[in-house]
């Protein structure tokens, strides 16, 4: 009989902490898969950051730490470089990733760390409860930007994968989604591309996963998911922005 | 102990690291030290070690967790204001329970400062400096050759509890140059992945999660137990002095790092005097030794502690003599050096009294 689900081995018996219609459930098995298919599971550390996914490792059956807010970065390069053997990554979201920790995250792709990282941009801090985000989209209302972000006041959305992509030392940067099965499965391919980027030790990989956040945006699940497609994808485009030789 | 060398400070004290094992250096440059982070920067790629400089000194010691959470011997060197960047990463690596070794050389401050040797991180690197109830052990060395020495103790005490060890010296420690013989070198061929470290779980049966963290408040307080109890051990076991010319002293100086060496010049020119002067330094600012302070209250007249910084040792030393005897106190600010015979005429004014 062929098997056509199951849950990768990866993921671990516990069930997720994740609100309902939250993107970080499709985010972590599509990366829980590719640890699977890749054979890398038993050789990976993954870094988890502050925030909603600082619960990761609860999730995903590898070695883990949990880096200070905003750090993931430089302790994967800590690692990476005294062992580089091991399979790291950090799993960060855009408050972690692109505000408190924007310093370590260009450095790092500067460097051309072999390590890679999945960035989950819900465009709010959502563990916190709502806050505005360096992803913001503008007009967005968020429990800081209460009459919406406004450029004169916050300026504009930090397009991260755009911003790499025109530096030297990353080898692969990208931008998916997770609103519906076309994208998921486009987001696993541009993840395992990443991955294929660190085992060849072609320097930084980066994937962004355009997510959502139905708690702090106040919408339903599927509300959500229309207002990625609606909103949020005409803005943060999806795509390769950077793929050096090599990575396939 | 090989042949003997004439080194700056603040280069025996890379060496002396080198050879006590550190296999990665993760760091940023700042006056008054840049001369460890070069000299390093030599080395450690003749070796085959890793040498990195990071992004700024927030990135360099979440580095240096990072490397110390595979359990490999990891260091950072910097200053006072690249000391106060890192408190952050200090207070993390403490409740993850992982090893590292933190060179300060102290400047003064408050804020930019200068660049001068000062001793007014005290406080910040005994009382743990970061958030949360934790400390580091503290060492102080007073020469470069002790400066050698305690960087291979340095890392053997930081392996044996899983703590980070802050070698806190100034920058006339590191710019002296003095003769200096270097321990044996420890053998990195010997060294062994621990079984803790997050490496990838491999061959082991269950998989490693090294973390700072409990949501709940039972757990929290669990994890700090095991802290203080680590921490009463090492209370216990690690404490570190030297006492000198104390037998038939009168009176107690309570100096460290620089300003107990200049003490030591004090104690000569009092006794030439007649006055009998001892100088009790601690070598391990936590734990501090406390009991040493507390003996000795019965035999002398009073102590006198000084410093380069306000009294910040002093409520230490103060609680120690727990009113015993009096406490008095010199000290300077801002990076300036007292002299033995300023410390003299300041120590005589309490004299008859």
């Amino acid at each position: 009989m062929k098997t056509i689900y199951k849950v990768p081995s990866a993921i671990t018996s516990r069930d997720t902490t994740y609100c309902p219609g939250c993107t970080h459930g499709v985010a972590h098995r599509i990366v829980a898969e590719l640890l699977d298919e890749t054979g890398l599971t038993k050789k990976t550390v993954i870094v988890w950051p502050v925030g909603c996914s600082v619960f990761g490792y609860y999730f995903i059956g590898t070695d883990a730490l949990i880096a200070a807010h905003g750090r993931a970065c430089a302790m994967a390069t800590g690692i990476k470089r005294v062992h580089p053997e091991s399979f790291v990554m950090t799993y960060q979201g855009d408050g972690d990733l692109a505000s408190i920790g924007i310093a370590e995250t260009v450095h790092a792709a500067a460097r051309g760390e072999n390590i890679t990282t999945v960035f989950i941009n819900n465009g709010n801090y959502g563990m916190t409860g709502g806050q505005m985000s360096p992803t913001t989209l503008i007009g967005q209302v968020t429990t800081t930007s209460p009459y919406g972000r406004k450029p004169e006041l916050n300026g504009f959305p930090l397009h991260v994968p755009e911003m790499l992509a025109t530096m030297d030392g990353p080898a692969y940067i990208a931008r998916g989604a997770l609103d519906n099965p076309q994208h998921i499965n486009q987001a696993k391919k541009f993840i395992q591309k990443a991955f294929t980027a660190q085992q060849k030790r072609l320097g930084y990989s980066l994937v962004e996963l355009v997510s959502t956040c139905p708690t702090n945006w106040k919408m339903t699940p599927v509300e959500s998911i229309e207002r990625v497609k609606r909103e949020v994808l005409p803005i943060f485009p999806l795509g390769e922005f950077r793929a050096v030789k090599g990575v396939e | 102990m090989g042949e003997k060398l004439l080194m700056k400070g603040s280069e025996a004290i890379a060496e002396a690291a080198i050879r006590a094992g550190a296999m990665a250096f993760f760091g940023y440059p700042i006056t008054p030290q840049n001369e460890t982070p070069e000299y390093f920067s030599r080395r450690m790629p003749e070796l085959g070690r890793v040498f990195l400089q990071a992004e700024s000194e927030v990135a360099a010691i979440n580095m240096v967790y990072g490397a110390a959470c595979t359990g490999t011997r990891a260091i950072t060197t910097s200053s006072s204001p690249g000391i106060s960047l890192m408190q952050e990463g200090f207070s993390y690596i403490a409740n993850t329970n992982v090893p590292c070794v933190v060179v300060n050389a102290m400047r003064g401050g408050p804020g930019l400062g200068d660049i001068a040797p000062a001793q007014a991180d005290y406080f910040q690197a005994t009382k743990g400096g970061g958030h949360g109830d934790y400390h580091s052990i503290v060492i102080a060395p007073h020469t470069v050759q002790e400066e050698a020495d305690l960087m291979f103790d340095a890392f053997e005490l930081a392996d044996k509890y899983r703590i980070m060890v802050v070698v806190l010296v100034d920058g006339l420690l590191g710019q002296m140059m003095e003769p200096v013989e270097f321990k044996d070198w420890v053998d990195v061929k010997k060294f062994k992945t621990p079984e803790w470290a997050t490496v990838g779980q491999g061959d082991r049966a269950q998989r490693n999660i090294l973390i700072s963290f409990d949501i709940l408040a039972e757990g929290l307080e669990k994890m700090n137990l095991v802290l203080q109890n680590k921490y009463a051990k090492i209370r216990e076991n690690e404490v570190r002095f030297e006492e000198y010319k104390m037998d038939d002293a009168d009176y107690a100086i309570t100096a460290f790092g620089t300003v107990a060496r200049i003490a030591k010049t004090t104690i000569e020119l009092a006794r030439n005097e007649g006055i009998k002067i001892g100088l009790i330094r601690p070598i391990t600012l936590y734990p501090f030794p406390e009991k040493v302070i507390e003996n000795r209250a019965s035999n002398v007249k009073f102590f006198f502690d000084t410093e380069m910084n306000e009294g910040q040792m002093l409520e230490d030393v103060k609680l120690a003599v727990n009113g015993k005897k009096p406490v008095y106190f010199h000290g300077r600010l801002g990076g300036i050096v007292p002299t033995a015979e300023e410390i003299l005429d300041e120590f005589k004014k309490h004299l008859g009294g």
